[in-house]
């Protein structure tokens, strides 16, 4: 039945390409054509008046040799790096555990998913006023209140990845939570039965069992994090000085407070290019794109 | 009258939608307003920044003429900080620019003047005589360029001024300090007496570049800044900017502003409590910062603790002691593509000055540029704050404009980069110049 070629004109096996049309449309509208632009305006001079002039390959060796903008983007790897390191194991943890059908579990982990409500601007402001060095909950707490979380250099960074994993751990809990659930019980049950215990069973079933999700979570981080500053624009505006400007940042203060959008949409299309080639790299190296099934055996 | 600054943390949703705007190059009208510029005989826009205080007063000014006047109607739409510059620079010289524009005056009118958006106002002036004569020279020339006239003041003066607690510097025995040696003596008595001698909201470096400012401008008078924004005499590499800069140092080695000043924001009332509150001695600080305490503390302000002087003289400096810094006023400019000019041209001339929107800013705590208001200063409240202001502007030699805004915006910041990092130790006065020269 299924041999009949893909132009079929009785519509059972597949929906005509017209379906595909409203979000061709509006990923053509919204990604491909903004993208196309800012590929244009990297080669140009714009501080927004008039039109762009075309300005050659400038910018682009003007970012060659940009000290600024290498420093943001190692700080960005470092960021990627080490938020991956603390949000997957405590999202897998937390998504496994919540995947139980115990009624308490559902209650608690509905508490830990309160993250995913709020906006990033709210969350961002309330860590501010929490880590406050004159005003902050933590200077009244004995242990914390040593520390000036936001404002010394050597350990904003980390302040910084704290919240960012309090922000997006949730997201990436219900992704694991989720994948848990579709784990077949007959898995535990034998291997209960062979004799492997709490941990073996972890290790050797729920983990291998996640991978594609941990794939999943994995690309997400590492998109997200070459495109999203929201969360540090306001916790620490990329400061003190440059300590926490990440290159999404350099690349918003560099369009929209210096006006330079010729070379800002430069630094766009490194990070656009460097964020889907690291995605694709992931991908590819992990063999997600087989899409082998997860179950065998099940 | 609560700071432009205000709204500069909180954009960030509004960010990614301007981010789709500026994209399209644009294409977007102001929030909430019947879109377009206005043809012939439609209703004019004017753009201006948001503020709970004053939006009110404007609004109210813009009504009374459209009643008035038969030349036509005017609308407010009002922004954000960042959005508003955003959006006016993509919007302005398309079809969707306002008539009627706000502005800072200064390099930041200018980059709007070199690309031909910006109406000369001289003739109307010229004209106008009286109209001239109503202002104080000092701030109509805030948005003057090669001698023509590009804005008219539309709101009050904010030069930067030190405020102190008086409570804490009697505690430690400090005077009010004249000179700069009188400030750094303080500082260490402030120390001694186990006080943050200085409150400084360092998370955003505009409140640093105050300091810079004065410095600068005491040190080198106003002609060596000058040399700077345009760019000739040695630009940054002028000597009196690393003497300026090596005093500043001084000032935070010694502790001038504690340890804790880079996580301290504004916008969250930090440095303006720190100050309230007794744990500091003095705060530099934009004019809005009385309304600011005697809104947020008015307890404080009330029991007379609140004390406010010039910044300190420096001996032998080149600058004259009665020289301000900070927002010169902010401007109404009109633009070279508008429908509406007639009608822009009478608001400009009869709105500005009309006595109602002059009592009206008076009684929001403003100090409007215009001459002759110092009596109806001293009857309105806060009348020894306001006059002081007053008297201060009048007086002064040199208004200077905040750096941020007399800059080119790409210079403005990369400066502001390099002076957080300057106050973070993380660059020397010598670098400081080195990298912003080159």
């Amino acid at each position: 039945m299924s041999s009949r070629g893909s132009s079929t004109q009785t519509g059972q096996q597949r929906p005509s390409a017209w379906y595909a049309a409203p979000a061709v449309l509006f990923f053509g509208l919204f990604a491909v054509v903004p993208m196309l632009l800012v590929v244009y305006l990297s080669f140009t001079d714009w501080d927004g008046f008039g039109f762009p002039q075309p300005s050659g390959a400038g910018n682009w060796s003007r970012l060659a040799g940009d000290g600024e903008a290498r420093d943001a983007l190692v700080l960005t790897l470092v960021f990627m790096v080490l938020s991956w390191l603390v949000q997957t194991p405590v999202a897998l943890l937390i998504g496994v555990w919540a995947a139980g059908r115990q009624r308490n579990r559902a209650i608690l982990s509905s508490l830990f998913f309160l993250p995913l409500l709020l906006s990033t601007a709210a969350i961002a402001l309330l860590w501010r006023s929490v880590l406050d060095p004159n005003f902050g909950v933590t200077q009244s707490l004995p242990f914390l209140g040593q520390f000036n979380f936001l404002g010394d250099t050597s350990i904003v960074i980390y302040t910084v990845i704290f919240v960012i994993t309090w922000q997006y751990v949730p997201f990436h809990t219900l992704l694991y939570q989720a994948a848990a659930r579709t784990i077949p019980a007959s898995l535990y049950e034998a291997a209960t039965i062979d004799g492997a215990g709490r941990y073996k069973q972890f290790f050797q079933i729920t983990v291998p069992l996640l991978r594609y999700t941990i794939i999943t979570s994995t690309v997400l981080m590492v998109v997200g994090s070459f495109t999203t500053f929201d969360t540090v624009l306001i916790l620490t505006g990329g400061g003190p000085g440059t300590t926490t400007r990440i290159a999404p940042l350099y690349m918003y203060i560099t369009g929209f407070s210096a006006f330079e959008f010729g070379y800002a949409s430069a630094i766009a299309v490194l990070l656009l290019a460097l964020g889907a080639g690291l995605s694709l790299l992931v991908t590819k190296a992990t063999g997600f794109r087989d899409m082998n099934s997860q179950q065998e055996g099940a | 009258m609560t700071s432009q600054r205000l709204t500069r943390v909180g954009v960030s949703a509004s960010t990614l939608v301007l981010l789709a705007s500026v994209a399209a190059c644009g294409s977007s009208g102001p929030s909430g307003s019947g879109g377009g510029g206005g043809g012939e005989g439609g209703t004019g826009q004017v753009w201006a920044l948001q503020d709970t205080t004053l939006n009110p007063i404007e609004e109210a000014s813009i009504e009374r003429f459209n009643e008035q006047s038969e030349a036509g109607d005017f609308e407010l739409a009002t922004f954000g900080n960042d959005p508003y510059k955003q959006r006016l620079r993509t919007a302005i010289g398309s079809p969707q620019a306002p008539d009627l524009f706000f502005n800072w005056g200064g390099g930041n009118l200018k980059e709007y003047v070199d690309a031909g958006t910006v109406e000369d106002l001289t003739p109307l002036l010229d004209e106008n005589p009286e109209l001239r004569d109503a202002f104080l020279p000092s701030v109509l020339a805030g948005a003057e360029l090669d001698g023509k006239n590009y804005g008219l003041p539309m709101r009050g003066m904010q030069p930067v001024v030190l405020f102190y607690n008086k409570s804490v510097l009697d505690a430690a025995g400090v005077e009010v300090p004249e000179t700069w040696d009188d400030l750094l003596a303080a500082v260490d008595q402030l120390k001694a007496a186990n006080v943050t001698p200085i409150a400084l909201a360092g998370n955003q470096a505009w409140t640093e570049l105050m300091w810079a400012e004065y410095l600068l401008d005491r040190v080198g008078g106003p002609q060596v800044f000058q040399n700077i924004r345009d760019g000739v005499e040695g630009d940054w590499s002028q000597p009196e900017v690393l003497e300026a800069m090596t005093m500043l140092k001084e000032l935070i080695d010694r502790g001038g502003f504690g340890t804790e000043f880079a996580s301290v924001g504004y916008d969250v009332g930090g440095a303006s409590t720190i100050l309230a509150q007794g744990d500091a001695g003095f705060h530099l600080m934009g004019s809005w910062e009385f309304v600011n305490q005697l809104g947020q503390s008015p307890d404080f302000v009330e029991a007379g603790d609140l004390g406010w002087a010039p910044f300190p003289a420096v001996t032998g400096g080149e600058g004259d002691p009665s020289n301000l810094v900070g927002n010169v006023s902010n401007f109404y400019s009109l633009t070279a593509d508008s429908e509406n000019k007639e009608a822009a041209e009478e608001f400009l001339s009869t709105a500005l000055t009309d006595e109602t929107y002059i009592d009206d800013l008076i009684a929001a705590g403003d100090v409007p540029p215009v001459t002759g208001v110092r009596e109806k200063l001293e009857e309105a409240e806060n009348s020894e704050y306001t006059t002081f202001i007053y008297d201060q502007t009048v007086d002064a030699e040199n208004f200077q404009l905040s750096w941020d805004q007399d800059l080119q915006a790409d210079e403005a910041t990369e400066m502001l980069e390099q002076l957080s990092l300057f106050f973070l130790g993380e660059q020397t006065p010598q670098g400081f110049v080195d990298a912003l020269s080159d």
